[in-house]
């Protein structure tokens, strides 16, 4: 079953384009991929150091490094830029670099608009990042002092940086539309012949399911902050109640779009387990039917559950009875995904090669976030939880593990596939236990700090609170600064290292591993053979 | 250190095991409940985190289980078949019918907590208190007793320990009756929160929305603005003095009179000296609009402007009577027209004789009832 004879084949490709113009006016997926892969980096270490310097300054009572609206506005962009700059981008090179790998396709089904949805994003960026230095220059206007969920009026008031805001929203809310179109086009019509969509590897299932959900929900976040944005500058009263407006209204669609969000940000990472575990408990995944099925029930109901982050709005009995018991409900689906992982594991001939330790992690520590959810799903129990540390504890749990750790077993996991190296993998193992002890360290006294009433989004709180914030603290530390071993990993894995055969790992399946590795510039111009084998 | 790393130990044991530590002010979980409203939720929580904790372990002993026995590394084979065992075929339904039993269990009893607090008791005769969040200070309406409180943090220098836990005029509330507390905002959202009465509900401007507790015990209980108000979010505490229905019956007494002598002394047709006014500025001017301006008038620009030198308070007294009565719309400043004459008076007053600013103006009471 050798493919890479053909795709080798020198007849077929000649002109690979060299210099600035290789990157910037690239149609091949795996030069777009990388590209959204250093984006996305570059995006991780900002944010990292805008919660570094929240977590430094909450070390101990008393304002000591920021002021208050510098301290929001960090707080504002550590999530932004987290969310849209790292997580979003990562997984969207990770499907760009894979997707056509994997089904046997050559490209993307649309190389062109691929080139654009990865371009706005730089673009995005600096808009985003000028609405966090704007207000240091004179005549800037207040900073954004509203976290990421802009409720209004609060972000009425504020000043021009809003706008750079918006603007840099809708350019990314373009890039995720552009890209989604392009991977469901690619699934749906792109697929080697004989792979059906149920043979289809479960990673691109992950994209396909999260493609429809960036396609359903972005648009009405567009719309949110278009009102906004109308309502700061054109006279409109959307959200003023002075007016006839209601400042809820905000807060539905901007969780409309949030909530399926976090099955965005989460699913292509258990995309990525479900091709990590397999290969290292050398068994097929345990439920790959019942997986699709979890997966599609997760982003169906994951639509129609937002207001359980309104809970304290004032809605009446029958609303907060059906989001309580729709977003319980989500554990359903949610529990078979994490019991076919640990069913996948069962019986199998595990190593514990880097991926897998984060695998192992992910399905731990995500259980454990996704326990604490169904706690804040309960209305009577949320009506104390609500906006205290304790959230904040609950969605680290969730999106670190679920959504961060997932591209990192990603990464290692495919790193010898892009790079053609090993990586060194004593380093990163060291990586992996300072990770994630920095990163317990880091959240779970934050589920005390909540319960005992510190609310989040404070700079300053009193003495009581003192200890677990200076764990916390020193835990945002440890785990802030281990990335830098990551990224030296990563470094040194591209610049050299032990030869990476094309199977690279030796359980591992699918015809990303047929291609060599590094895979030449173009794969698969001829289709390869799907047989029974590969599904 | 060494001492420090060992209670530092001591505490994440404490924290585990749900044992109550030494020092009382280490809060692990919700603080005892006040009401029997937070009775109820203080139960529910404890029921799902029993259950979570539950299942925690279950998964967690399987993965342990799983990890240790089959590895490579022992010999062990991996089972090539497992998924497709009538266990293999089956589990999507055993699974999801498991998990739907445990997810009916927590939300039939959440539900019914639920259908207890929810709703305002209907028929029945509640104290009326009207919770209005401002950035940043909280100001209570006792609609029954026609008396208002103002409720402020306090500086670090004279709240010590309690600081940002502190206010200098407490929520006064009697136990043993049921309370309907109205919530809305004066200017963006709050989020009235105090633990041991275990509810939260956000303040929005231009609506109201309704909880309601029946303190069961006095004491005082410590809570926070939990929805994120701007620049100084974290200085908005509430502070619950829960007292017997008699001491608060003459809590509200005194409270009136209070009010009615305040009235008095505003409505006397007196002018004030400069000296007097300036004195009574000073302290209205630290309270209500020091948080922005601050003390030392220098403000926190650009969202708040300095008064210190200001054009607008070393300008005509009219333009500076009219912002400080009528707010100015699309800004964090808002109208103080609720307070009387006399206070406005010596606000202004005191502004434009403080700092560098020497007009030497003084404004009367009387001006100020013109400028309305």
């Amino acid at each position: 079953m050798s493919y890479t004879t053909t795709v080798n084949d020198p007849a077929h490709h000649d002109h690979t384009p060299t210099g600035w113009r290789r990157w910037l006016l690239s149609t091949n997926h795996k030069d777009i991929g990388t590209l959204y892969l250093l984006f996305a980096l570059a995006m991780l270490f900002m944010g990292g150091a805008s919660a570094m310097l929240i977590r430094a300054e909450l070390f101990q009572p008393g304002i000591q490094l920021l002021d208050p609206d510098l301290y929001n506005n960090l707080v504002t962009n550590h999530a932004l830029l987290m969310i849209f700059g790292a997580v979003m981008p990562a997984a969207a090179g990770l499907a760009n670099w894979m997707i056509p790998l994997m089904i046997g396709a050559p490209d993307m089904a649309l190389p062109r608009m691929n080139n654009l949805s990865f371009w706005i994003l730089p673009a995005a960026g600096t808009m985003l990042i000028l609405s966090f230095v704007v207000p240091f220059f004179p005549g800037g206007g207040t900073q954004i002092n509203t976290g990421w969920t802009l409720y209004p009026p609060l972000s009425v008031q504020v000043g021009m940086s809003m706008d750079f805001l918006i603007f840099a929203i809708h350019l990314l809310g373009i890039s995720s539309v552009l890209a989604s179109i392009n991977i469901i086009v690619t699934l749906l019509n792109m697929r080697a012949p004989g792979m059906t969509i149920m043979k289809m590897p479960i990673f691109c299932w992950t994209w396909l399911v999260t493609a429809f959900l960036l396609i359903l929900v972005v648009p009405v976040l567009a719309g949110g902050v278009t009102m906004l944005l109308f309502d700061r500058h054109f006279g409109t009263s959307f959200f003023d109640a002075a007016g006839g407006g209601d400042p809820v209204l905000f807060q539905h669609l901007f969780w409309f779009f949030g909530h399926p969000e976090v099955y965005v940000l989460l699913l292509p990472s258990i995309g990525v387990l479900s091709h990590v575990i397999p290969t290292f408990a050398r068994k097929p995944l345990f439920g790959y039917k019942s997986m699709v099925g979890a997966m599609i029930a997760v982003g169906t109901i994951g639509m129609v559950v937002w207001a359980h982050h309104q809970y304290t709005i004032g809605m009446s009995l029958g609303a907060v009875t059906y989001f309580m018991v729709g977003t319980i409900i989500i554990s359903i689906p949610v529990g078979l995904m994490i019991f076919n992982f640990i069913a996948t594991m069962w019986r199998g001939a595990m190593t514990f090669e880097t991926p897998m330790l984060f695998a192992v992690a992910i399905i731990l520590m995500f259980t454990f976030g996704g326990l604490s959810g169904v706690m804040l799903a309960v209305v009577p129990a949320d009506m104390q939880y609500h906006d205290s540390m304790f959230v904040v504890a609950h969605f680290h749990y969730v999106l670190m593990p679920g959504a961060v750790f997932g591209l990192f077993a990603g990464v290692f996991y495919w790193l010898p596939k892009w790079t053609g190296h090993m990586y060194d993998e004593r380093l990163a193992k060291i990586f992996f236990w300072i990770n994630v002890i920095g990163f317990n360290l880091t959240f779970f006294p934050q589920h005390f700090l909540g319960l005992a009433g510190m609310p989040r989004r404070i700079i300053d709180y009193n003495v009581m609170f003192t200890e677990f914030n200076a764990i916390s603290s020193i835990g945002a530390m440890i785990f802030g600064f281990s990335h830098l071993l990551f990224l030296y990993i990563i470094i040194k894995t591209i610049r050299g290292g032990e030869p990476a055969t094309s199977r690279v790992w030796e359980g591992a399946k699918g015809l990303e591993w047929e291609v060599a590795s590094p895979p030449p510039f173009h794969t698969w111009e001829s289709p390869p053979k799907i047989g029974k084998e590969v599904a | 250190m060494c001492s420090r790393l060992t209670g530092m130990a001591m505490l994440m044991i404490f924290g585990l095991t749900g044992t109550q530590p030494a020092r009382a002010e280490y809060g692990i979980n919700f603080p005892p409940p006040a009401a029997d409203v937070a009775q109820e939720i203080y139960d529910i929580h404890m029921l799902t985190m029993q259950i979570s904790t539950f299942l925690l372990l279950v998964v967690f002993s399987i993965v342990i289980y799983s990890i240790y026995f089959h590895r490579k590394s022992r010999g062990y084979k991996a089972d090539q078949h497992f998924h497709n065992t009538w266990f293999g075929n089956w589990s999507w339904v055993i699974v999801p019918a498991l998990v739907l039993g445990v997810d009916l269990t927590i939300a039939h009893n959440a539900d019914a907590v639920l259908k207890k607090i929810w709703d305002v008791p209907k028929g029945e005769k509640l104290m009326d208190v009207k919770v209005t969040g401002h950035q940043w200070w909280w100001e209570f309406d006792y609609l029954d007793h026609g008396i208002k409180v103002e409720s402020r943090y306090i500086p670090k220098e004279q709240s010590g320990d309690l600081y940002l836990r502190e206010v200098d005029n407490r929520l006064v509330l009697p136990t043993n009756t049921k309370i309907r507390f109205l919530h809305t905002s004066a200017d963006v959202l709050h989020a009235f929160w105090v633990p041991e009465l275990a509810f939260k509900k956000d303040a929005i401007p231009g609506y109201v929305t309704e909880t309601w507790s029946e303190l069961n015990r006095e004491g005082v209980f410590r809570g926070q603005c939990a929805e994120l108000c701007g620049t100084w979010h974290s200085r908005m505490p509430i502070v619950v003095e829960s007292v017997s229905p008699e001491k608060f019956q003459a809590w509200v007494e005194k409270q009136q009179a209070l009010k009615v002598a305040a009235a008095e002394e505003a409505s006397a047709d007196r002018t004030w000296s400069r000296n007097e006014l300036i004195s009574k500025g000073k302290e209205l001017y630290n309270t209500k609009c020091g948080a922005c301006h601050q003390a030392n008038g220098m403000g926190l620009p650009p969202a708040f402007p300095p008064l210190n030198g200001s054009p607008l308070v070393s300008g005509p007294i009219e333009a500076h009577l009219d912002i400080v009565i009528n707010g100015k719309p699309g800004t964090a400043m808002q109208a103080w027209s609720s307070l009387n004459d006399l206070e406005i008076a010596s606000i202004v007053t005191y502004e434009r004789n403080a700092w560098d600013n020497n007009t030497g103006d003084v404004v009367q009471p009387a001006d100020v009832k013109k400028a309305r």
